[in-house]
């Protein structure tokens, strides 16, 4: 494999890596925010 | 969008696709009205939403309609290709593989559909799948290639997301969401054949069956117009039924006006060529105005007024 075509591959990983954990993180605060919302609709 | 060129050396088969790709397949511009008109029906219905609940029901109805487009362009990749509009998306450009958009759509579908079951109730997350679904396989998959009709019925998609945005807080359907169902639903025709006159060409040389290409130019006005008129009366239906208050009143009447008039001066006109359809692009351009203001007036007309 070309060295430019597994620079640009690994490039890809690493930005779709982030942006995976950037989402993730969000979802769990998203999680938690539901769960402290229906706690508090259903008080 | 990225614009790294693909060469053969690096083709869709052997890269990740870009994240940026993968946004573009949902659409992000379509999917602006589908959240503010969900938006505006959550916030017209009565009663109250924990801020965090309502967020996450739009955000839902933002995540199911990018999953639509997604698998909307994964069907349509081929005939993507064959129209100057679309053929720069990243499945007929090359720069992602089709199993990849329909795994993204799939999975950002089901996604939608649980969490919206999660946050909200059954009723919204119901209405959401059947959305989901009628946009893919009774619009795109069954309408859209077969039938000038495609956009009469495949309007219904578009139309659901205040019944969702509504249905997320009280978990029922009532006069009103129904109206606001029927605005776009009788919306879209004359918003889409704006548009199908002055980029019939396109759709000509892609084989799809728009009004103008099947119907003809002169016909596609007329129809625009007829269409016209009963998206007036369901716009100011809300407000005659007294269902909602002077405010909506004033502005449905006002915005709706213009569209006639607008829409008058599409079917006066005989120009066949794209450059000399003004009324067309005048009228496309405000319909999406008219959709937005008019939702806009409804949350004023609930919260303000």
């Amino acid at each position: 494999m070309p060295q430019e075509e597994d620079e640009l591959i690994r490039k890809r990983q690493r930005d779709r890596a982030r942006v995976m954990a950037i989402l993730l993180g969000l979802f769990a605060i998203l999680m938690f925010g539901i769960t402290i919302a229906k706690m508090s609709v259903n008080q | 969008m990225t614009s790294v060129p693909l060469t053969p050396a690096t083709s869709a088969e052997s890269l990740p696709a870009d994240w940026r790709d993968l946004l573009a397949l949902t659409k992000p511009r379509v999917m602006s009205l589908v959240v503010f008109t969900g938006l505006c029906g959550l916030l017209a219905a009565p009663g109250p939403v924990h801020w965090v609940l309502g967020f996450t029901a739009v955000l839902c109805i933002a995540l199911g309609a990018g999953a639509a487009g997604a698998l909307n362009q994964w069907y349509e990749a081929d005939l993507d290709a064959k129209m100057k509009r679309t053929a720069n998306r990243p499945l007929p450009a090359g720069r992602m593989t089709r199993q990849t958009a329909l795994h993204f759509g799939v999975g950002l579908s089901v996604f939608s559909v649980v969490l919206m079951d999660l946050a909200a109730n059954h009723l919204a997350a119901a209405i959401l799948a059947i959305s989901i679904l009628f946009y893919v396989l009774v619009y795109t998959v069954w309408l859209k290639p077969r039938t000038a009709q495609n956009i009469v019925i495949g309007g219904a998609a578009g139309a659901f997301p205040p019944l969702i945005g509504w249905a997320a807080v009280t978990g029922d359907v009532t006069t009103l969401p129904i109206l606001l169902f029927a605005i776009i639903f009788l919306w879209t025709p004359p918003h889409f054949w704006a548009l199908s006159l002055f980029v019939r060409t396109d759709y000509a040389n892609a084989g799809i069956p728009m009004l103008p290409v099947v119907a003809g130019i002169q016909n596609t006005r007329l129809q625009i117009l007829l269409y016209t008129l009963p998206m007036i009366a369901a716009t100011v239906a809300p407000w005659a039924l007294g269902l909602t208050g002077w405010a909506y009143g004033i502005a449905s009447i006002a915005l709706s006006a213009i569209f006639l008039v607008l829409a008058i001066a599409v079917f006066a006109n005989k120009a066949t060529e794209s450059k000399a359809m003004g009324p067309e692009k005048k009228l496309f351009a405000f319909s999406i105005v008219y959709l937005f203001a008019l939702f806009a007036a409804l949350v004023v007309d609930r919260w303000l007024i």
